[in-house]
């Protein structure tokens, strides 16, 4: 028996969505990038609506020289763990700027925003604390859960009132309740309630923990995510986030006011077992994050865009979530349908996201779409009419 | 109350009976994810529902050891005599 039999039944699934010439859509390649929203695939250029680069800082022209001077300075990588001989003053630097930009006492910076998932939640919650978990957690938030050793608790999607049932059964029990909940969801693009889960947070006793990875650069007056936008940033213990949508670099963090995010330097295993951001991500990340602080016009441009392409798709006839956020996604009802669906937007110039259950909500596939702040109108409106041709053909449109 | 886990499992069989794509034969030694073909998301989602017909939460970590329909109930009824 091969050590892969087990995954036999993968093998077959991923048969079934390359038979009659499909492509693998795991395996696309961006041969390279010709702006933040055209790419050349299959020697085409294609237009780019599967990234999470919001706002198109991934090809920032002052975060590109920044890296570059700073290559020049300090080299191409750190070689070692945060608590080793991997924190240069960089490190601390954008610890600094990124706790001033959420007005927070503290910050922790990690490799990936997985680790920052990964290595905050296994380290708050203890084995005697409790998890509770929204039903549609990233796989990060799931998997930091189980390196906790937590007893992990699910609560029905953005559901304060179901949150409100489950702590309540936990009325009495030792431990500390840790809540953790994203500012948006990345397969439908949905916000989270967050007024509704502070308030059952104030009233239970819990700890808050928010993954805005989503929703920083997109939401709020300043950028600092749904938590700004629903004015309750008070009542979130703690925030996590990335770098790699809205400021277009690599990275993680977890921001608090609490004093003891220090002590889980030294006991959250994905922070020090693993080598630190290396500097010219680092330099970038910082210029990434003034051009979101100096140019909000960014985020205005963001959600137009985002509701010309929410109101085009459901325009043609398609399914999409309630909400126009910069991820909208089309709802289909047969993975061979969405496998058909998403190889003819490639062929016809336009590269999305091709979502399958069970990493989607409801079982349904998805085609996720995102939008960026660059997109112009003229781009947007092709993408709807390629998407039009395609229901067309396929007879999709309800 | 106090429900037996006779009484817990024919309640998971009723709840799963309600969704026509589980097989009609199932019984309190039915495997969940063999027998009914529920993969790891439909078999979290389908606790909720007990979870919340019996006022009961069932952490994550419990779920690695059920196996059957009757480990299910076995485990829902050493919670609530945990309470």
């Amino acid at each position: 028996m091969s050590i892969f039999t087990k995954y036999e039944p993968l093998a077959r699934s991923l048969a079934a969505v390359t038979n009659g010439g499909g492509r693998n859509p795991f395996s696309v390649v961006i041969d390279h990038p010709v702006s933040s929203t055209v790419g050349v695939i299959e020697g085409r250029e294609t237009l780019l609506f599967g990234t999470n680069n919001y706002l198109g800082l991934s090809q920032s022209e002052a975060a590109i020289d920044a890296a570059i001077g700073t290559l020049r300075t300090h080299g191409v990588g750190t070689t070692g763990s945060r608590i080793a001989n991997g924190t240069q003053g960089l490190h601390r630097q954008l610890e600094e700027r990124i706790a001033a930009f959420f007005r927070r006492r503290h910050c922790m910076v990690f490799s990936t925003g997985y680790q920052a998932n990964l290595g905050m939640i296994s380290a708050l919650a203890g084995k005697d604390d409790y998890l509770l978990l929204d039903a549609d957690s990233h796989a990060s938030i799931y998997d930091g859960s189980r390196l906790s050793q937590a007893q992990v608790i699910r609560f029905r999607h953005n559901d304060p009132e179901d949150l409100h049932k489950r702590l309540r059964r936990l009325d009495g029990t030792p431990g500390a309740k840790l809540i953790v909940v994203e500012g948006i969801y990345s397969m439908m693009g949905d916000v989270v309630p967050m007024a509704e889960f502070a308030a059952v947070k104030r009233e239970t006793g819990a700890w808050l923990l928010a993954d805005e990875a989503h929703s920083v650069g997109v939401m709020g007056e300043h950028g600092r995510g749904v938590a700004e936008a629903c004015g309750v940033e008070d009542d979130v213990d703690f925030v996590v986030g990335t770098f790699s949508k809205s400021l277009g670099t690599v990275g993680g963090y977890c921001v608090s006011d609490q004093d003891g995010l220090d002590l889980i330097r030294l006991c959250s295993r994905p922070y020090m077992f693993t080598a630190s951001l290396p500097p010219d991500v680092i330099a970038a990340t910082m210029a990434a994050l003034s051009e979101l602080e100096q140019r909000p016009e960014l985020r205005h441009r963001l959600m137009d865009n985002a509701r010309r392409l929410h109101a085009g798709l459901n325009a043609i006839g398609l399914r999409t979530g309630p909400q126009a956020s910069p991820v909208v996604s089309v709802v289909l009802d047969e993975v061979a349908q969405a496998v058909q669906f998403w190889n003819r937007l490639l062929d016809l110039g336009v590269y999305v996201n091709l979502s399958l259950p069970p990493a989607t909500p409801d079982q349904h596939p998805l085609l996720r779409t995102s939008v960026m702040a660059t997109h112009d109108a003229a781009q947007i409106d092709q993408a709807i009419e390629i998407f039009a041709t395609v229901a067309r053909e396929m007879g999709a449109s309800h | 109350m106090s429900e037996t886990v006779a009484d817990v499992s024919a309640l998971i069989i009723q709840t799963l009976l309600a969704n026509p794509k589980v097989p009609r034969d199932i019984s309190g030694s039915s495997k969940i994810v063999e027998d009914l073909a529920f993969d790891s998301l439909a078999v979290m989602n389908f606790v909720m529902e007990i979870e919340d017909s019996l006022d009961v939460s069932v952490p994550l970590d419990r779920l690695a050891d059920i196996r059957t329909i009757d480990d299910l109930a076995n485990c829902i009824v050493s919670l609530k005599q945990g309470d």
